[in-house]
């Protein structure tokens, strides 16, 4: 089965999911004289339950011929592709949004501007740590100080 | 009209604005030529940014000077790199990139600037005279129309998207709606579909959805496959044209100007059929020896869909200044970070606010401008951004990504659901699902629902639906838009067959 309708099966579940939730638990809730309007929080999901359902029947069923074109990525052949930097730079992101918090802004990003462009293989430490640390501290000035907005500059323990 | 028309130019001339159009297309340009960042990743991530001046004017006219700075950035570099930022622009490097290999890329840049320049400001004038017109019409509109109209715009879209695989787009935009329902609503105030977690409670983010749907995913093919930029060696000089060239394309112009504004403003066309087709209509009224030069570098070939894209661009703001419809990905994330300002768009937008309308209007032909005579003196500067290491940038790219999701929220979940995002529209992307119906079906949702709510309240259930005939009609042509391709690709396929037709 190819990637398409796979992803059709998943979304189908989810559907399923949601369809059930609009159609038999949300109501149970709702407030006695909401039951008298004509239009409940349910309505709307109900209906588009129902599109999407079909929606994702058509594709998994392939009732809808159409013609394959070349995507501009052959998922078929991932792994020829840069599939390991890719997942370590989303491995990365995941790590700097745990981080932002704890870590403090200047740190984190500093790193993670690092850590990305060594991912992708360059090896200019110098140039390296120099863009990172110049990059984050115009960033920081920028967001704090022109647009006002606060980031927490310094990692908890040092009272930023 | 004269009135709104000295009304926008007071607002756009003022020097916080001004600055804002030239600061909006410099850093379009600047981004926009990055092979890989369209349009609508560069406006994402300037949201947070537009949102936090707080001055609706102002933010939009940065946001459309950001949109043209970013159409012309992509003409530049498919012109010198072969390698289109836009896919509005992919019809620019037909010609564009072979001009710039024969040692013409000044020539080409100059070409791009003024066709740009042209059709923008055709365009302008073109909305200008009919965003009134239309609006008027609008204002007779109920919510029950409303609801139908919108449903016609999210069917056309899904129609037009998805080209031979309508029911991808259409599972698409309804799984954007869906994706809307989640959290509180404003009309019954009551949570829904958050299973209980707390940061589901105010639905998702606009911009973390629209971050996760465009910019995340285009870094990611960028890192799974280096784009292999041939670069057209020499520099760029000689910017000037000849007045036999100006004669030459100026028919083109002219054509190409009114033939894209109006592709643009049908909801899900937009620039980048705009500029297919001006290049195949201007392909074929051209004499038999000009068709030959078409691919090899004609000026022809390379001034027609640069006038029609930018023409286009103009056009796609008919209906979302008009109807508060926005009719591509764009432009809804142009209507998401309104709605953020506490603006709504649409037929009352010109009545209660024109300083708004008239500035974003006046603010076109000011970016225009801007685009003609500064950035095109810039440009072998500006090219230089072509050079940075891919090494460099990407990690840049993906900072800024999650920068944007971060500031507007303050909220590091955000980024989590970004990143969990990400990776779903990337392997949507894979399998061929087109990605911008479900941002705008997320974002036109709440407003949709809220239309509907508001129409079966008034009409104490469905009935709207068959009382109101312009309902009924809108509602019949959103059917036929669903029904129509895939009607037509099976005759056509029982065609081949040599089954013959029923009539």
């Amino acid at each position: 089965m190819a990637l398409d309708r796979w992803i059709a099966l998943i979304l189908l579940g989810i559907c399923l999911a949601y369809g059930y939730t609009a159609w038999f638990t949300m109501d149970a809730g709702l407030a006695p004289f909401m039951k008298r309007n004509p239009i409940w929080p349910s309505t709307f999901p109900k209906g588009l339950s129902v599109l999407a359902i079909t929606a994702c029947l058509v594709i998994l069923f392939g009732l809808e011929k159409s013609e394959i074109k070349p995507a501009e990525i052959d998922y078929r052949r991932l792994h020829e592709y840069k599939l390991g930097q890719a997942i370590m730079l989303l491995c990365l992101m995941v790590t700097y949004a745990l981080c932002l918090r704890p870590a403090g802004f200047l740190f984190s990003t500093t790193a993670f501007l690092f850590l990305g462009s060594f991912i992708l293989g360059e090896r200019k430490w110098i140039l390296m740590i120099s863009v990172a640390v110049i990059a984050t501290v115009v960033v920081w000035f920028l967001v704090q100080e022109v647009l006002g907005i606060y980031m927490r500059p310094l990692p908890g323990m040092l009272g930023g | 009209m004269l009135e709104g028309l000295l009304i926008g130019l007071q607002t756009a001339m003022s020097l916080q604005n001004l600055l804002m159009v030239i600061a909006g297309c410099l850093i379009g340009t600047f981004i926009g030529m990055l092979p890989g960042l369209g349009p609508m990743s560069i406006i994402a991530i300037m949201i947070p940014i537009a949102i936090s001046m707080g001055d609706p004017s102002a933010a939009l006219i940065l946001l459309a000077g950001v949109y043209y700075g970013a159409i012309f950035g992509g003409s530049t570099s498919s012109i010198l790199l072969n390698a289109p930022g836009v896919a509005g622009t992919v019809a620019s490097s037909f010609d564009g990139y072979p001009m710039a290999q024969q040692g013409k890329a000044g020539k080409a840049l100059t070409i791009a600037a003024v066709c740009s320049f042209a059709g923008g400001t055709i365009g302008a004038i073109l909305l200008m005279i009919f965003a009134p017109m239309l609006s008027s019409v609008a204002l007779l509109f109920h919510s029950s129309e409303y609801f139908a109209l919108m449903v016609v715009g999210l069917s056309a879209i899904a129609a037009f998207a998805g080209t031979g695989q309508v029911a991808k787009a259409m599972l698409m935009t309804v799984l954007g709606l869906i994706m809307a329902t989640v959290g509180e609503g404003s009309l019954f105030s009551l949570p829904r579909f958050t299973g209980g977690y707390m940061d589901l409670q105010t639905g998702f983010g606009f911009i973390t959805l629209a971050m996760a749907m465009f910019a995340l995913p285009e870094a990611l093919f960028l890192v799974l496959k280096p784009k292999e930029a041939q670069s057209a060696d020499g520099e760029i000089k000689d910017l000037r044209i000849t007045r036999a060239e100006a004669r030459a394309i100026a028919p083109v112009i002219g054509r190409q100007s009114i033939q894209g504004f109006f592709i643009g403003v049908l909801p899900g066309a937009g620039a980048t059929i705009a500029s297919f087709l001006g290049y195949a209509v201007e392909r074929s009224l051209a004499s038999k020896e000009e068709q030959a030069e078409f691919g090899k570098g004609s000026i022809k070939g390379l001034a027609a869909p640069e006038t029609a894209n930018n023409a286009a661009c103009t056009g796609s703001f008919v209906p979302l200044l008009t109807l508060g419809i926005p009719g591509s990905g764009t432009t809804a994330i142009l209507l998401g970070a309104l709605l953020a300002l506490n603006v709504s768009p649409g037929p009352r937008l010109m009545i209660d606010e024109p300083q708004i309308f008239w500035a974003v209007i006046m603010s076109m032909f000011i970016g225009n401008l801007v685009l003609l005579i500064l950035n095109l003196p810039l440009i072998p500067y500006i090219a230089k951004v072509l050079s940075i290491p891919r090494n460099f940038l990407i990690p840049f790219i993906f900072f800024f990504t999650l920068m944007g999701a971060y500031i507007g929220q303050n909220n590091a979940t955000e980024l989590l659901i970004l990143v969990a995002f990400g990776v779903c529209a990337t392997a949507l992307k894979f399998a061929d699902y087109p990605l911008a119906p479900l941002l705008i079906g997320f974002i036109l949702g709440g407003i949709l629902e809220n239309n509907f709510a508001r129409s079966m309240q008034l009409y104490d259930g469905v009935s709207f639906i068959w009382e109101r005939p312009m309902t009924l009609g809108l509602l019949i042509i959103a059917a036929t838009l669903i029904v129509l391709p895939s009607y037509r690709a099976r005759r056509a396929r029982l065609r081949m067959k040599g089954v013959a037709d029923g009539d």
